[in-house]
């Protein structure tokens, strides 16, 4: 361990105490006009104990942001390759549009005379969503990929409903993200969860066994959370629609085909769309994210709005709930306006052209480093891979290395570590996505890492696995102990010293 | 294709590693029949340069009216403030902006700090023990309370007063809807006194209930809370004004059980209604019902203090179909920007930044309610009240938009109050912010004077 200082700085090791710890009562880090002369209307209810908030100058507080900035890892610092998550490059051009007046400045309760231009490009970007899927109606209200599911499955019921077959039951492979069978209870269903095959996909004789006339839906993630294809998925497609269900595409992974494979055409009724993964919109340390919806002709009478209407005189119109069997409002005003600007800049960056060459690296990335770190690790199943390759922790056994502590060293070499132990199908799976933003300089400095990694495991270097990460801002973090005694928030330290007592 | 680094020569290496003849061979498990080149999507455009992209999307940019192109007094749910230069800075650092979700914590210390400040910033500012990392936006998290309030009570009956923004009843009644869930709607009124507790009963797991309302009002909810608990149901509050803590009474002081927000209006812009901010926060005995992520307190292997997504055993990636919610996104570049707002207002700073949203408001109700033929309906208020313009107010908002003012909304066409539109049919909500100048306000008296009397 390094030892201490007096300031627990050292070099660019930066100890940053909390907000709430820096305060000095009469600073302050705004500039405000006097309050003028008026008779209070707040009827008496007026807030008598202060808040409790630290007063700060502006210097200060912008620089306890970008010293707590310099302890994280970002896709700008380097690779991120987080399996399913999908982190790719932001361009700064969709910030910079998605900055300007005529849509960051604009209320969506002003009158529709005023913000034709915002339904113009929302307008837009829904056409480039249906053009793309081969579908035939779209909401982007939903505000993230598991409430566009959420959305897609109200449909799906809202559809059973209208013709008064309300029906039960919604099956999700047990590869399938969390969220799957999360939104499907919301949406009032139960769920049956099915195994997949040794060769990662969906066991199809599995699945047409569970169907039956009480089945709402199958929800099937293509591109799969493997990683692989699901070569199948059209006869799914036929005896789904057989027992007359529902398909529900996850399209979470659409990054690997966009560009080159229609939705519509492997058979989906409706599918959701992560803006952030395919269409590059920024994460934000967790979000915010954007999942509009696709809907195939079956569903399009159900499909919740905002839909935004063309007029023969080339103004829009909105419905922002559609009424009849349609779904209600989903959330307030229009969805995540903000992430639709920045996606439709860069579908317009790459067009048609650019997004079959985007997909087509992402998968050639996948695939070479599959290819390379078969040298060592162990991957899952035989490719090829989509846009993300998955390896198990066939390759660390008899090491005493999981795959937590690999990942972990991985810190140390420069690198966020990829997804762990998701999918849960697969043991200690690791699963890798460089996406097409990587050079090759930069996947072949994550192959000589990983590899040398993987050999370092292998010749009984355990404990410095163990020990890992030894560079990071810190070392490993008691899980345990946050989970067991929850401390949530900053508290008082007379506050705390009361409670204590 | 200014963002693929791979050269032509790089992917001949690369497939010559990977041992295929092509890229299109790695999509091999794809039937050829449902396998595409770019000429199956003419309807799609070619790849534009940066000019070209940034000229095109100005051009929608223009088309739409800017709220800072004249006097705007639009509110209801999403509000016009003055955001620091710094911190639309400070969100746009890379390691703010284009890092993921803290799924490694020993690497992810600045979003994780910046999140456990949002969470003390938000139950401080309601008045609850414990807040999460942020939810989608004030909507969504009302309809999350809703059915957390299901899961602790065992009911499963949902009471909304008419104080709540129409958008959130609406949204509320549809999630809810399809988990099954009664909802009880109260008529949407801006003077009715809400006694929402008469239509509480035996089967009634919450109250949802908006302070201050959306009409404007501002009440006492003690009573309220008193009366709800009295028959075993909790109370949810739903802010849409964060500004208004700095003024109003907590929730919590007043009894809420939960309290949900939109928290756009410290540090976002209005962004044409998303991505926002959607606050949720409650007392420590309801936490493990608590949907959403939750950032905690721990210490790393040197003894260090360090934090960590926590409590995971409620969500979706381990509980599945058991989770508290499906919900695995938050909104943590707008909470960053909420939180770095609110640490340059500290204690002071919004404390006066409240009262001069009151004192403004104010000051423009008096000025507006001496136009002839309107009446100011609500007596309570924090920067936002209800005109009663004596005649259909959305014609009247057309035509004041026509000239270049952007005088509020006519809460009668609003989804949610379907069944009450026609008693809201002359209402016109005002909100006014510390934008607001008294020029605006004095234009938007002289243009309603002179529509009421046409």
């Amino acid at each position: 361990m390094i030892p201490e200082t007096a300031t627990g700085n050292r070099g660019l090791q930066l100890e940053e105490p909390l907000i709430f710890e820096q305060g000095t009562p009469g600073r302050i880090g705004v500039d405000l006009a006097p309050v003028p002369e008026a008779k209070s209307r707040l009827g008496g209810v007026v807030r008598k104990a202060p808040v409790g908030l630290p007063d700060l100058a502006e210097p200060q507080v912008v620089r306890h942001f970008v010293r707590l900035s310099q302890k994280n890892y970002s896709i700008d610092s380097g690779l991120f390759p987080l399996g399913s998550c999908t982190m790719k490059y932001n361009p700064r051009l969709n910030e910079k549009v998605a900055r300007m007046p005529g849509f960051a400045d604009l209320h969506p309760l002003q009158p529709v005379s005023t913000i034709q231009g915002a339904l113009g490009m929302m307008h837009e970007l829904g056409t480039w969503l249906t053009e793309l899927t081969g579908m035939a109606e779209v909401t982007l209200a939903p505000a993230a990929g598991a409430h566009g599911e959420l959305a897609g499955l109200m449909a799906i019921r809202a559809a059973h409903v209208a013709r008064g077959d309300a029906r039960k039951r919604v099956i999700v492979p047990d590869s399938a993200h969390g969220t799957n069978p999360a939104s499907a209870v919301l949406c009032g269903y139960t769920v049956q969860s099915i195994p997949g095959t040794d060769d990662g996909r969906v066991d199809v004789a599995t699945l047409k066994a569970a169907l039956g006339p009480d089945v709402a839906a199958v929800m099937l993630t293509n591109p799969n959370t493997c990683g692989l294809f699901e070569r199948d998925v059209k006869v799914i497609a036929d005896a789904v629609h057989e027992v007359g269900a529902y398909f529900y595409g996850d399209g979470a992974n659409f990054n690997a085909i966009v560009g080159r494979v229609k939705p519509a055409e492997l058979g989906f009724d409706c599918m959701h769309i992560n803006l952030h993964k395919t269409f590059s919109t920024p994460h934000g340390g967790g979000g915010p994210g954007s999942g509009p919806v696709v809907f195939a002709e079956s569903l399009a009478h159900v499909a919740p709005g905002p839909r935004i209407r063309r007029q023969d005189d080339g103004s829009y119109t909105v419905e922002a709930v559609p009424g009849g069997p349609a779904v209600g409002r989903l959330k307030a005003f229009f969805g995540q306006a903000g992430m639709f600007t920045r996606a439709l800049a860069y579908m317009k960056s790459l067009g048609r052209d650019g997004l079959y060459a985007a997909s087509g690296d992402a998968v050639l990335a996948a695939n070479y480093l599959m290819a390379r770190l078969s040298e060592e690790m162990t991957p899952a199943f035989p490719g090829p891979a989509m846009h993300e390759c998955l390896f198990d922790d066939g390759f660390l056994e008899g090491t005493g290395v999981s795959t937590l502590d690999f990942a972990k060293a991985m810190i140390d070499e420069g690198f966020h570590p990829m997804t762990m132990y998701f999918p849960l199908v697969v043991h200690g799976a690791m699963l890798i996505e460089p996406t097409e933003t990587e050079s090759k300089q930069a996947l072949d400095q994550l192959v000589d890492a990983l590899l040398s990694l993987a050999r370092r495991a292998k010749a009984g270097e355990a404990e410095a696995f163990h020990a890992a990460p030894r560079y990071a801002p810190r070392r490993r973090l008691d899980e345990t102990l946050a989970a067991r005694k929850p401390v949530l928030r900053w508290t008082p330290p007379a506050e705390a010293r009361a409670a204590a007592e | 294709m200014r963002y693929l680094p791979l050269t032509g020569e790089d992917r001949a290496e690369m497939l010559r590693v990977i041992g295929a003849p092509s890229i299109d061979a790695l999509y091999s498990d794809v039937p050829a029949d449902l396998l595409h080149g770019p000429e199956a999507f003419q309807a799609v455009a070619p790849g534009k340069s940066e000019l070209q992209v940034e000229r095109e999307m100005a051009a929608y940019a223009r088309a739409s009216r800017a709220a800072g192109d004249g006097p705007f007094f639009v509110g209801g749910g999403l509000y016009r403030h003055h955001v620091p230069a710094a911190v639309d800075h400070l969100i746009q650092r890379s390691e703010f902006l284009t890092a993921y979700t803290p799924y490694q914590p020993e690497i992810a210390q600045g979003t994780l700090q910046t999140l456990f400040e949002f969470q003390t910033q938000v139950a401080l500012l309601t008045g609850m023990d414990v807040a999460n990392a942020s939810l989608y936006d004030g909507s969504t998290a009302a309809a999350e309370a809703g059915m957390m309030a299901v899961r602790i009570t065992r009911r499963n009956k949902v009471v909304v007063a008419g104080s709540v923004h129409p958008h959130y009843r609406a949204v509320v009644q549809n999630q809810l809807g399809f988990a099954g869930i009664e909802v009880d709607l109260a008529p949407a009124d801006p003077l009715a006194e809400d006694d929402v507790a008469a239509r509480v009963d035996a089967g009634t797991a919450a109250v949802i209930v908006q302070n201050p309302g959306f009409f404007g009002q501002v009440r006492d909810l003690t009573a309220l809370a008193r009366a709800v608990h009295a028959k075993g149901a909790l109370l949810i509050v739903a802010v849409t004004e964060a500004v208004s803590l700095g003024a109003v009474e907590s929730p919590g002081a007043m009894g809420a059980d939960i309290v949900v927000g939109e928290g756009q209006s410290f540090g976002n812009a209005l962004t044409f209604g998303g991505p926002t901010v959607g606050l949720f926060a409650t007392r420590s005995k309801f936490l493990r019902q608590m949907p959403g992520r939750l950032c905690g307190e721990t210490v790393d292997a040197d003894g260090r203090r360090g934090f960590v997504l926590t409590l995971s055993t409620r969500e979706q990636h381990i509980r599945r179909d058991k989770a508290t919610s499906n919900i695995c996104t938050s909104a943590g570049l707008c909470a960053t920007a909420f939180t770095i707002h609110l640490a340059m207002l500290g204690e002071q700073g919004l404390a006066h930044l409240a009262a001069l949203n009151h004192a403004l408001a104010s000051r423009a109700a008096d000025r507006l309610a001496a136009v002839p033929g309107l009446r100011l309906v609500n007596d309570t208020f924090f920067n936002e009240f209800t005109l009663d313009l004596g005649q259909p107010a959305a014609p009247v908002v057309e035509r004041l938009a026509a000239r270049g003012i952007l005088a509020g909304i006519a809460p009668a066409a609003l989804d949610g109050v379907e069944a009450d539109a026609a008693a809201l049919r002359n209402l016109l909500v005002v909100a006014v912010t510390e934008l607001v100048t008294d020029e605006d306000v004095e234009a938007l008296a002289s243009a309603l004077t002179e529509e009421l009397s046409a």
